[in-house]
């Protein structure tokens, strides 16, 4: 008797959570395997015809953008994840090492900037930096004698282009991993390090063999959070190259799988789209709950929970 | 390797640009192959040494020689020692074998050759079948020897221990400290290790040397320490019970607390502290030393007499500097030694009683009336000012 009751102001206390859960979360997840599931689906009319399951998926793979999307957005994932995890562990063994406090901590607000600046406003500024003619890289390069490179302007090559987006994503997510890594860090017992230096151990060594693993929850946790970020890559694509999502004169060369699923919500008054969205929305779904699974797998042979 | 210590200073500063002298111009040497403890209270400069000889700290001042070569200059990494921390700082993520094996590598040491030396030192230790094993998966005592082992695997000219047996039970204390003597004897290396525990520096050290707030109280072995103490604070520091210290005066050759005469002395006619160890008195038949007991504890072979007098000094006891579980780093050094400026870390135990050890056939019941002599080489009569001995 007690038991119920208490389980029935239990239910009253997660209500709120619950129902924002339901109607957000939830009913949205459980919709797109409905739609997926329509065949011919006008969201503007609510009217389809039959059923299909196949078909929608089949539309997403037809997409003439499908193929670039796929490459872009694994590109993007492979490249800058692990670039940007490595990037922000060396920064941050680096600020751990700062001795003075003060400094440190100004450091730790440049690098934190990043995280609280708008991305499709840094995004801009990034474009103008490598800008063909008035860029500040190019500039940078031309003291070298190196002659302007055509990033992203009319005409840019697919490569430079993509290289730039990866500068910029890479830039953009160093900030979180950047702090959490430096808390971890933190936390690490200062006598690991005067242990191994009275053992003789390198600073490289150091690194490999202890901070690595004594971090490695921080870095699985970044990993997997970092992997399905990118996965998801859109807003950055916007900031630099705006709706085109590609360098003028070649839109959508730096397309995505999100912007796959914008593209066809933004044609949602043909029949089909939606459910073309949906079925983009769960082909990414499945691909991050495939890759997060291998992560997971790895880490319990690679990570030490202490 | 005979370790020599030359005028080494370390002075902290603190944020408010004041300055805390952890070590006052130590003057010590260290012999060959003996083991040798750094034995203080709480922040009194033991730690900030060993970390001053291992290089984790720098001097302020003074030299540091291993045998000829000054080392001084010289970084931890290049000095060729051991060192066990307090809590060990045994990587958790390494198993014991990759443990011992870490400074090998670090030293490009052949992983075959590697491997059979870091068995033999386990063995040594007495952890060669837990090679595989994480500290976590090992008890206090296992992780000490591992520790040990770290150590010594790379044949370090010096051997350092910070406080090596704080983290543990005291049965095990008895059984690693018997242990480290034994690796020790077994190894010959040098040895230096700190510890606030004076049974513990006592019953193992070749040679001890007693610290109070940096300075040097006195050197030497640790029985010649304990029966001609050079000044109250050693005397107050070694042996558990506590030295007892009296009100006393010296008048006219005649030692005397309150007015009772308990001894000789040649020095002149002046305002005295008498310090009697607890195993110092005598029951007897005729004294002017009469008592009445207040408690009487009898534990085995002896009994320990609690007796109220006027006459007794009130001592602050020294604090046990370390909990349980603790760890001192070198960072904590400089704080503990910054804490120590501020005045805290002594309790005042106000009862104005005294200890006396006596044989448990004399069937002493509280509320007797007994009359004590007091054996001359138990009693030590310190100057009331300066606390030298008289």
């Amino acid at each position: 008797m007690l038991e119920q009751e208490r389980n029935i102001a239990a239910w009253f206390y997660l209500a709120p959570a619950l129902i924002l859960l339901a109607i957000f979360i939830f009913y949205p997840i459980f919709n797109s395997f409905v739609l997926v599931a329509l065949e011919d689906y006008n969201y503007l009319q609510q009217t389809y015809d039959g059923f299909t399951l196949t078909g929608n998926f089949r539309n997403v793979l037809n997409d003439p953008n499908f193929g670039q999307a796929m490459l872009n957005t694994m590109l993007i994932t492979f490249v800058s994840v692990p670039v940007s995890v490595i990037i922000a562990l060396l920064i941050s063994v680096w600020l751990n090492a700062i001795p003075i406090q003060k400094i440190q901590g100004f450091f730790q607000t440049v690098f934190f900037l990043p995280y609280v600046t708008n991305a499709i406003a840094i995004g801009m500024a990034f474009a103008f930096m490598f800008n063909r003619r008035y860029g500040l890289i190019n500039w940078f390069l031309g003291l070298f004698g190196i002659d302007p490179i055509n990033w992203i302007n009319m005409g840019a090559s697919y490569g430079n282009a993509m290289i730039t987006l990866l500068i910029y994503i890479t830039w953009l997510t160093l900030a979180f991993k950047i702090i959490v890594f430096l808390s971890g860090l933190q936390g690490i017992d200062k006598q690991y390090y005067e242990a191994a230096r009275v053992d003789s151990a390198s600073r490289a060594r150091i690194l490999r063999r202890i901070t690595v693993p004594l971090l490695s929850p921080m870095i699985m946790y970044i990993t997997v959070t970092s992997f399905i970020g990118a996965f998801k890559t859109y807003t950055e694509v916007i900031g630099m190259f705006g709706e085109r999502l590609g360098p003028p004169g070649d839109p959508n060369s730096m397309t995505t799988i999100v912007a796959l699923v914008y593209d066809a919500l933004d044609r949602s008054g043909v029949p089909g789209a939606m459910s073309e969205a949906a079925a983009a929305a769960l082909i990414l779904f499945a691909i991050t709950l495939v890759f997060t699974f291998v992560n997971m797998q790895v880490s319990k042979k690679r990570v030490h929970y202490g | 390797m005979e370790i020599t210590l030359q005028n080494l200073t370390k002075v902290f500063q603190s944020k408010k640009e004041d300055e805390v002298v952890a070590v006052d111009n130590l003057d010590i040497v260290i012999p060959s192959g003996k083991l040798y403890g750094l034995l203080g209270p709480s922040g009194c400069g033991k730690s900030t040494t060993l970390f001053m000889i291992s290089g984790l700290l720098k001097p302020t001042e003074g030299k540091i020689y291993f045998g000829e070569e000054d080392v001084t200059p010289v970084p931890p990494e290049d000095r060729g020692i051991g060192l066990v921390f307090q809590n060990y700082a045994l990587y958790p993520h390494m198993t014991v074998k990759q443990n011992i094996m870490f400074p090998l590598e670090n030293l490009k040491i052949d992983k075959k050759e590697g491997l059979k030396k870091a068995q033999e030192i386990a063995d040594l230790v007495g952890i060669g079948h837990l090679m595989d094993r994480k500290p976590a998966q090992l008890s206090g005592g296992q992780q000490q020897r591992c520790a040990i082992a770290r150590a010594l695997v790379k044949e370090p000219r010096v051997l350092l221990l910070d406080e090596p047996l704080s983290n543990l039970d005291a049965r095990l204390r008895l059984q690693t400290r018997e242990e480290i003597r034994r690796i020790q004897r077994e190894t010959g290396i040098t040895t230096v290790f700190v510890t606030h525990d004076q049974e513990e520096a006592m019953s193992i050290s070749d040679e001890i040397v007693v610290l109070d707030e940096g300075v040097t109280q006195q050197v030497g072995q640790p029985q010649d320490v304990y029966d001609k103490p050079n000044n109250l604070f050693v005397a107050k520091f070694l042996g558990t019970p506590p030295i007892n210290l009296f009100d006393g005066r010296i008048e006219n050759g005649k030692i005397m607390i309150g007015d009772a005469y308990i001894g000789k002395s040649e020095a002149e006619d002046q305002e005295v502290t008498v310090g009697i160890r607890p195993e110092g008195f005598k029951i007897v038949e005729r004294s002017s030393f009469q008592v009445e007991v207040e408690f009487v504890e009898t534990i085995g072979r002896d009994t320990t007499l609690i007796i109220n007098h006027p006459n007794v000094e009130v001592q602050g006891s020294f604090e046990d500097p370390e909990e349980e579980g603790d760890v001192t780093t070198v960072e904590d050094t400089e704080f503990e030694a910054l804490n120590l400026e501020m005045g805290s870390g002594k309790s005042i135990q106000d009862q104005k009683t005294f200890r006396a050890i006596v044989d448990a056939d004399y069937g002493v019941q509280p509320g007797d009336t007994v009359k004590f002599s007091v054996k001359p080489h138990k009693m030590h009569v310190f100057n009331k000012e300066t606390g030298e001995l008289v």
